[in-house]
């Protein structure tokens, strides 16, 4: 495994040439999610098709992230391993592949790998919910705990803005 | 990738200057005696100890007893913490400190120690601007205040602080405490109290760092920021300071900081603030342009990338900074990211990135500044030094709107 500074190969090749990113217009799922640790954001979207088995797949996967090399990387590299592949497939796909293919992360971003896979997952669960189908326990389980999280993002984010107006409010009262 | 590599995180270190280099050697090599040591070894390596701590004293306008080298400017600002907080816990009244939000993590790191040990810090804020407010000192100092402790220009986004002014308020509680009308309501507490320290480890190469003018009782440097050898720090103490060792073996540098002194690191560090204030004193004009001729490479690229970028923006005072700090938000557009593209392209730089830090956590500057944590997501610091030209500054602002313009194409922050 070649390593360039702390990341591999994999992920500089990723990040200087990213797949698949952009916007997909009239997606039929999008997974958006921020990591609470470090504030990365990472926008998935897919459309969904069905193959000669007449079995839903993932027809079209494109991504938008706002983040490190690690986030853009395992972004790149998560459409990549999603597209053309089932819905039961894609739903079953363990992080450890998303870091597998990049040739492995450092310790401190393995959480980006974690983001991928619960965009991917949010992804899904917005095209099953608009579709009205019957969720899966284990994905109810984990969209519950990601809107758990988001609210915690947001309340952190409400509490730096009040710091911020009360900041300028003091400079202007100075003046 | 490119040939010629582009060196902008002066602030973080800086290369050894070559007469600096050349007056270090023979000290690993032919002088390398003990500087305790009785014979002729010993007594060379000693000679150039007290030569370098006459530099050094020169520099600051003190006594070069007044001067204690360290290991580095973290363990210098340790001392300056610990060593008071450790003679005043001997007189077994509460201690109280004051410090800033936008202190280097020596010393953040050291006051939170501190207050696990029961210690009242008082952790200032800054305005948006990232300088302290003096009114905001005379306010937070105590009966039982024991350290001060301000950073003279900050390491992130180079903003200096009214240094003279608050020493200037301490002074004066100083003065009205010892004249207290009932004395014995503070037994012990004399006109010593507050000590003032600050950190001047970014200042030395730009600013006037007369212990008298600014009115100190510590003040800490390093050396391989101001184009010495790493390794090598120091405390200025002036003469009086309560102040106890934090680490015991010797009784090297007054018993202050025990251990074999590092000669050749000594010898770098006086001979390159020697440099610093040929620099910034002589009358020789090219020497002293030198400063002007920085500050317009830091206005050209402070205006280039503000032009040619849109929603970006300067962190910290543009008046009152480092002639070699910039520091920038670009909305859309993560700090590691834009380093490590700049990396690719020859040019070294720095992020207050959470992404980037070991903790993950965002610069506790730039939230101090008051910025979002998107803006300290996308922060960027350029610091230039001694050896950077106006090609390199070219070179950046004709790379860096394009590294900007990519990776918001590939972030929803449109």
């Amino acid at each position: 495994m070649k390593k360039i500074g702390f990341y591999t190969k994999e992920v500089f090749e990723h990040f200087q040439n990213p797949h698949n990113y952009g916007k997909i217009k009239n997606p039929d799922g999008v997974g958006k999610v921020g990591n609470i640790v470090c504030g990365d954001v990472m926008y998935l979207y897919i459309k969904v098709g069905k193959d000669k088995k007449g079995r839903e797949i993932i027809k079209n996967v494109k991504f938008e992230t706002y983040g490190c090399l690690a986030a853009i990387a395992t972004s790149s590299v998560i459409t990549d391993l999603v597209k053309g592949k089932t819905i039961e497939e894609a739903l079953n796909l363990d992080r450890q592949e998303v870091v597998r293919a990049l040739g492995g992360l450092p310790p401190i971003k393995i959480h980006c790998s974690v983001l991928a896979v619960d965009a991917l997952l949010e992804a899904i669960h917005d095209y099953l919910k608009k579709q009205k189908r019957p969720i899966p326990k284990e994905l109810r389980k984990r969209h519950k705990k990601l809107e758990k999280e988001k609210k915690e993002i947001e309340k952190r984010h409400r509490g730096w803005i009040k710091l911020e107006e009360k900041l300028y409010a003091e400079d202007k009262g100075k003046k | 990738m490119p040939s010629k590599k582009i060196y902008l995180d002066n602030a973080a270190s800086t290369p050894v200057d070559g007469e600096v280099l050349k007056a270090m050697l023979p000290y690993f090599e032919r002088e390398y005696g003990n500087a305790s040591s009785v014979h002729n070894f010993g007594q060379k390596a000693r000679a150039a100890i007290d030569r370098a701590r006459e530099q050094v004293a020169d520099f600051l306008n003190c006594q070069v007893s007044e001067i204690i080298f360290t290991g580095s400017a973290t363990e210098a600002d340790n001392l300056a913490i610990f060593g008071v907080v450790r003679d005043f816990q001997e007189r077994r009244i509460k201690p109280h400190f004051i410090t800033t939000r936008i202190e280097h993590d020596a010393v953040l790191e050291s006051c939170k120690k501190l207050e696990k040990e029961g210690v009242e810090v008082t952790y200032l804020p800054v305005d948006k601007e990232g300088i302290v407010r003096v009114s905001d000192v005379k306010k937070a100092i105590k009966k039982n205040t024991v350290l001060v402790s301000v950073m003279y220009a900050n390491n992130e986004i180079g903003t200096v602080q009214p240094i003279a002014e608050i020493a200037n308020i301490i002074c004066n509680f100083r003065n009205s405490k010892f004249q207290a009308p009932n004395p014995k309501q503070i037994p012990n507490l004399k006109s010593q109290f507050p000590i003032f320290h600050t950190d001047a480890v970014q200042a030395v190469n730009y600013l006037d760092c007369d212990v008298k003018k600014l009115g100190v009782d510590l003040l800490t440097l390093s050396a391989h920021k101001i184009y010495g050898p790493k390794g090598v720090g120091a405390l200025y103490v002036k003469e009086g300071t309560p102040i106890l060792p934090i680490i015991f073996g010797g009784g090297h540098e007054q018993g202050l900081r025990p251990g074999t002194e590092n000669t050749p690191g000594i010898v770098g560090l006086g001979k390159a603030i020697e440099k610093v204030k040929s620099e910034k004193t002589s009358a020789n004009s090219v020497e002293s342009s030198k400063i002007k001729n920085l500050e317009r490479l830091r206005d050209k690229l402070i205006d280039g990338i503000l032009k040619r970028i849109p929603d970006s923006r300067l962190n910290g005072s543009r008046v009152n900074r480092l002639p070699n700090n910039a520091n920038f938000s670009f909305r859309g557009a993560e700090g590691e990211s834009i380093a490590i593209s700049l990396d690719r392209e020859g040019i070294a730089a720095s992020t207050g990135s959470a992404c980037s830090s070991k903790s993950l956590e965002p610069s506790h500057v730039l939230l101090a500044l008051g910025l979002s944590p998107e803006e300290v997501h996308g922060s960027l610091r350029l610091t230039l030094g001694r050896y950077t030209t106006e090609e390199d500054i070219n070179k950046v602002l004709e790379v860096l709107p394009k590294i900007i313009e990519r990776l918001r194409k590939l972030s929803p922050f449109k």
